[in-house]
């Protein structure tokens, strides 16, 4: 069981922050993101493209912001459990909250910010009438762990870099790499179109293009695949194969947080933001782009206030009637949980003769 | 207003709406979708307007002429699904006063 004060569901920006907020407050935070590494939509969607509008920066990457907020937090030591989506959670006798994940890993927390964004990211799945069927057998939308592919033959489809780089990627450890993509052109960096051309050449990777997978052939497991091409005359054959991999891109769902009693509206989860960004139900808050009131905007800007404000009620729930005042950084400098200090250096004072 | 034009949109469930679209507001389709909430908050926009999620991909019906389909926009499209010839993505489509009497109709949420 991972203990710890705040439970964040969603290490993007908001959540990122969050745990900026209460280390200033001495609060904990843990991260459950169903991504491989923090960053949201920042990582996932469009870390190479340039935002405008977070105060203070005029022009700042996704990946950066990312990268900004990690560093800005890295003194309070947040917890992360990454690529697992938080699926249920039970409220304990003592108040607490019990979240599993998808995987089963449990985390107990007095206090529980949703900055799920939009929500979890769900693979795109191609419009193969039996792919689900073949969904652990031999069809993976994620590669988790590139070994299972060692001597074996792989069919990859899509066309942005995901695809690219895997067969890249496995063209040294499968017997076979076949890519498949509806068009000619790529959507990856340059080099690693390149790279995938040079392959191609060196007989390395078996590219077929343009065209498609329309159907998934086996047993028990994916033993081949039927592929559709349309240059020219348009035909159909098989490629067969022990694994065939679609990487068309994420797409977020609410997901199972919209089993959690929580009110629910537009796809976003009602909160008070009146007072504290609290849900229906005390000691869950919803920070970011996941929740909704009367005149919100869906910026990364406001889910930065939004936590500030959250870390202040859960320090509330935490510590009952303990007093505290607002504290400027400015003034009190940093304390990390990593014993490590940061603060203004002190003004120097000295007479001019 | 001179400056609105009308367009007809097919949602998702088949219903037709005409509505009245700014041309001075620097919108494109899919914000229009979105400002008459044509198709649920969280099922539409999603990358924010990038071409980067096709989630606004929609079937053009008019012979409006439509800017030029960019690089971008058609390697999104080379990667979704239920595309047609008359694919598009909406956050792609300025809504200018060539926009007049353009109808399309919204893909399927996938």
């Amino acid at each position: 069981m991972i203990k710890t004060d705040i439970l964040i569901i969603g290490a993007g920006p908001t959540g990122l922050f969050a745990v900026f907020e209460a280390g200033l407050l001495k609060l904990k935070c843990h991260l459950i993101d169903a991504l491989p590494q923090p960053g949201g939509q920042c990582s996932e969607i469009y870390p190479k493209k340039p935002i405008y509008d977070i105060p203070g920066f005029p022009e700042i990457l996704a990946d950066d912001l990312t990268k900004n907020l990690l560093e800005q937090c890295k003194q309070f030591e947040p917890g992360f459990t990454l690529g697992e989506r938080a699926e249920t959670i039970d409220k304990q006798e003592d108040g607490t909250f019990i979240v599993t994940t998808n995987k089963g890993t449990k985390h107990q927390a007095p206090v529980v910010a949703i900055a799920g964004g939009l929500g979890s990211f769900e693979p795109r799945k191609p419009l193969i009438h039996n792919i689900e069927y073949f969904e652990d057998k031999g069809v993976e939308y994620f590669i988790k762990d590139p070994e299972k592919y060692r001597n074996k033959r792989v069919v990859i489809s899509g066309g942005g870099d995901s695809a690219l780089d895997w067969s890249i990627f496995l063209s040294d450890v499968a017997s076979e790499v076949t890519l498949i993509h509806r068009r000619n052109e790529f959507r990856g960096a340059l080099d690693s179109v390149e790279k995938v051309q040079e392959l191609k050449n060196l007989g390395k990777i078996n590219l077929i293009t343009p065209a498609e997978v329309t159907g998934i052939l086996g047993d028990r497991h994916v033993k081949a695949v039927v592929v559709s091409q349309a240059e020219h005359i348009p035909t159909e054959f098989e490629v067969e194969c022990d694994h065939f991999i679609p990487l068309f891109g994420l797409s977020p769902k609410l997901g199972p947080i919209a089993n959690w009693g929580l009110e629910i509206e537009k796809n976003a989860i009602k909160v008070n933001n009146a007072l504290d960004y609290q849900t229906n139900i005390p000691g869950i808050f919803a920070i970011g782009d996941v929740n909704t009131y009367p005149g919100k905007l869906k910026l990364i800007l406001c889910g930065f206030h939004e936590a500030t404000l959250m870390c202040q009620a859960a320090y509330q729930i935490i510590n009952p009637g303990k007093k505290y005042v607002l504290k400027y950084t400015t003034v009190s400098g940093i304390d990390g949980f990593d014993g490590s200090r940061k603060e203004a250096p002190k003004a120097v004072v000295k007479a001019i003769d | 207003m001179e400056q609105d034009v009308n367009i007809k949109i097919i949602d998702r469930e088949g219903v037709s709406h005409n509505i009245v679209a700014p041309t001075d507001m620097a919108m494109n389709l899919m914000e229009v979708v979105r400002s008459y909430e044509l198709a649920p908050e969280g099922t539409i926009g999603i990358c924010g307007g990038m071409a980067m999620c096709a989630s606004c991909q929609c079937y053009v019906l008019s012979d409006t002429q439509l800017p030029e389909m960019q690089d971008d926009e058609e390697a999104m499209l080379s990667e979704a699904f239920y595309v047609k010839e008359n694919s598009r993505l909406g956050c792609q489509i300025p809504i200018t006063p060539d926009m007049e009497g353009l109808e399309v109709e919204l893909a399927p949420e996938s």
